[in-house]
């Protein structure tokens, strides 16, 4: 229970053993916290209906269409990878030259960019694939808006304008959309195979194996995904995540294309290397699952994100000023703040929060 | 077992190492700490409660630890671990004890949807329980340890468990955490009451944990439906006054006072009316807790048809 609490996969865990009558058969104890989470992820469904439905009717006003992705996606699209998948921030992808437009309309409309320094402003802007995240004034609300699945510096280079053709409205006519099935997967495998932070490492597994286990039953999906991971140089992702879905989750993908996405398999003492820090950082981050190594597998694999992210020369920069300009600054600021009280202390018997 | 046949040896084992698993009504918490404070703390206010197998479920695994810093000997500070995360800043060392306290709140609040979560004061008496909503400083907490130190018996000072399934609230008795000029009141109404080592300068002031009674503790599993809801307010001097209080509006002082009615939806709005519907609602000001018990001891519980107008 608190290895799956520590990857949000409690509300998961509800659903899967509800799907096959289990629940009466376990202790009520572990069940009551199933339960309590099931409730929440009810709850945060809600939250994230309600506010897409807020980004909507701010398109509207510039009739602008936006893709959705990740968790906001899989729930408005109704996907079983929706259920019980809790998440933090609402991504969206819009085509790079409307960026301006729609991220003016939202300021106008209440949300605000999180982050106030110009380094962090110029760094977003120049070089990744999404702009500074914006919060919602008083829902607190955050926004990621994305032209790009992978920043402007990545190795991988995929064709955003590929993704953005293919994409499927939610509804006839209506401003939202999703991405393909074949690029929601690929997506999805990229976040966490070349960029992503492993912290939910396993949720994102999880992630893949449901879309995997759900679009596989369409006709030539499989052709497809691989027919498209290699035109849009995706393959290495999707072989890292078809490889350790079938292994950690046992998701059914046939041989043939395991053998097709071989293609995109490192040499092989890459792979041993990538086998010895996937097994470890896949697992949770929880005392319980920590083995020899895996600080270090987790910490290699955090450089390796950020080397695939972007070339030494722009990287190196990046660090030194992350380590010691932001928080001389933050320093500085925190000496300025004056202290308020925060309204969650006033009312309840907690302490501030981090 | 309870936890006063432990030796202070193996109380101090368990809370070191392995952990030790305190029955704290529904729930079991699995507590670490090497902190002297913690230690004593919990000697001296959880002595009555069970305490279970090491190998079964725990529901919340806690700790209270100092920094792996320099701020654990720089101006020492302490962390609340749930699951061996933080989800608090850092507060002084000498809060040690009280960040177990609100930290177990946090847990509650956190993880038990199963019940629609209240924050108010749940005192019972003879099968009838009152709920005491009310903002911190109304003095709450003070009517609360003054009612248990007169025989009521104590569910909460701080949490409604409150269960939509059954319609039951569930007691989950814990040191009564008194503030400021509230440990001096309590100590001179009850001084046989046991009341625990003062931390200075916290967010809240001074404060200091009252322990449960035993009776309390024993009867933790015992969940009871709810008869009164009641809205206390001190005044200096003022006569005790019960005033009813018409429902919708007891109803949307509920929700103020509610953790996580809107995550519940419906359920939640279902819950609390049904709550609602069961209760006789007062406002209910005083200025002498003598007083203030009288009215209490003789409250007349609702008559059995339901008044939903009231």
């Amino acid at each position: 229970m608190c290895q799956a609490r520590q990857v949000d996969l409690l509300p998961r865990l509800w659903y899967l053993l509800n799907d096959r009558d289990l629940l009466d058969e376990l202790p009520p104890e572990p069940v009551r916290h199933l339960e309590s989470a099931h409730a929440f992820a009810l709850a945060h469904e809600r939250g994230v209906r309600w506010e897409v439905e807020c980004i909507r009717r701010v398109l509207l006003e510039i009739d602008e269409q936006i893709i959705l992705l990740k968790g906001a996606a899989y729930v408005m699209a109704k996907l079983p990878a929706g259920r019980g998948r809790i998440f933090h921030d609402i991504d969206f992808m819009v085509p790079k030259g409307k960026l301006n437009a729609v991220e003016s309309v939202f300021l106008r409309h209440g949300w605000r960019s999180m982050y106030a320094d110009a380094y962090d402003q110029r760094y977003y802007r120049q070089w990744m694939h999404e702009l500074p995240p914006l919060r919602h004034y008083k829902r607190r609300s955050v926004l990621d808006i994305h032209h790009s699945i992978l920043p402007e510096t990545a190795r991988l280079y995929p064709d955003s304008r590929k993704l953005l053709a293919a994409a499927q409205p939610l509804v006839k006519g209506g401003n939202l959309k999703v991405l393909a099935p074949v690029d929601m997967v690929l997506h999805s495998a990229t976040h966490l195979f070349h960029d992503g932070e492993l912290e939910s490492g396993l949720r994102d597994l999880v992630d893949l194996d449901s879309l995997l286990r759900h679009f596989s039953q369409a006709d030539s999906f499989w052709d497809k995904l691989t027919e498209r991971a290699l035109e849009i140089d995706l393959i290495r992702p999707l072989f890292y995540a078809l490889k350790y879905a079938d292994r950690i989750l046992g998701t059914p993908v046939p041989d043939y294309v395991m053998d097709k996405v071989q293609r995109g398999s490192p040499n092989i003492g890459m792979v041993w290397l990538m086998d010895q820090m996937f097994y470890r950082a896949l697992k949770p981050d929880h005392v319980s699952c920590r083995e020899g190594f895996t600080g270090i597998a987790r910490w290699m694999l955090y450089v390796r994100s950020h080397y695939l992210r972007m070339p030494f020369r722009l990287l190196v920069p990046h660090l030194l000023h992350k380590a010691f300009v932001t928080p001389y600054k933050e320093w500085k600021l925190e000496k300025q703040a004056v202290k308020q009280p925060n309204r969650a202390d006033v009312l309840k018997d907690v302490p501030p929060e981090n | 077992m309870e936890l006063s046949s432990l030796t202070q040896c193996e109380l101090n084992t368990q809370l070191r190492h392995q952990g030790l698993r305190l029955r704290i009504g529904p729930f079991i918490a699995q507590i670490r700490s090497s902190i002297p404070s913690v230690i004593n703390g919990i000697q001296q206010l959880y002595a009555d409660y069970p305490i279970e197998q090491e190998s079964g479920f725990a529901d919340f695994h806690v700790e209270v630890s100092p920094p792996r810093n320099l701020r654990r000997w720089f101006r020492p500070q302490v962390l609340f671990l749930f699951d061996h995360k933080s989800p608090f800043k850092p507060l002084p060392y000498e809060q040690a004890f009280p960040v177990l306290e609100w930290g177990l709140n946090w847990c509650v609040s956190q993880f038990a949807h199963n019940y629609l979560t209240l924050h108010a004061a749940v005192v019972e008496k003879d099968g009838h329980t009152v709920i005491m909503p009310a903002p911190p400083g109304s003095g709450k907490s003070t009517l609360c340890a003054g009612l248990v130190a007169r025989g009521w018996r104590l569910f909460s000072d701080e949490l409604v468990l409150f269960s939509p399934k059954t319609g039951e609230v569930s007691p989950i008795p814990r040191p009564i955490s008194l503030k400021n000029e509230s440990i001096e009141v309590i100590r001179s109404f009850a001084p046989e009451v046991v009341i625990g080592r003062s931390s200075a300068d916290t967010a809240k002031g001074t404060v200091a944990h009252m322990k449960a009674p035993i009776e309390s503790v024993r009867q933790a599993m015992m969940p009871v439906a709810p008869t009164w809801v009641i809205y206390p307010r001190f005044e200096a001097h003022a006569s005790a006054q019960l005033i009813s209080k018409p429902k919708g509006a007891a109803f949307m002082r509920l929700i103020e006072n509610s953790f996580n009615y809107t995550l519940l939806g419906l359920q939640g709005f279902e819950a609390l009316t049904g709550l609602i519907d069961v209760c006789d609602c007062y406002d209910f000001s005083y200025g002498s807790l003598d007083e203030a018990i009288a009215v209490f001891d003789a409250l007349e519980p609702p008559s059995t048809s339901l008044n939903i107008c009231n």
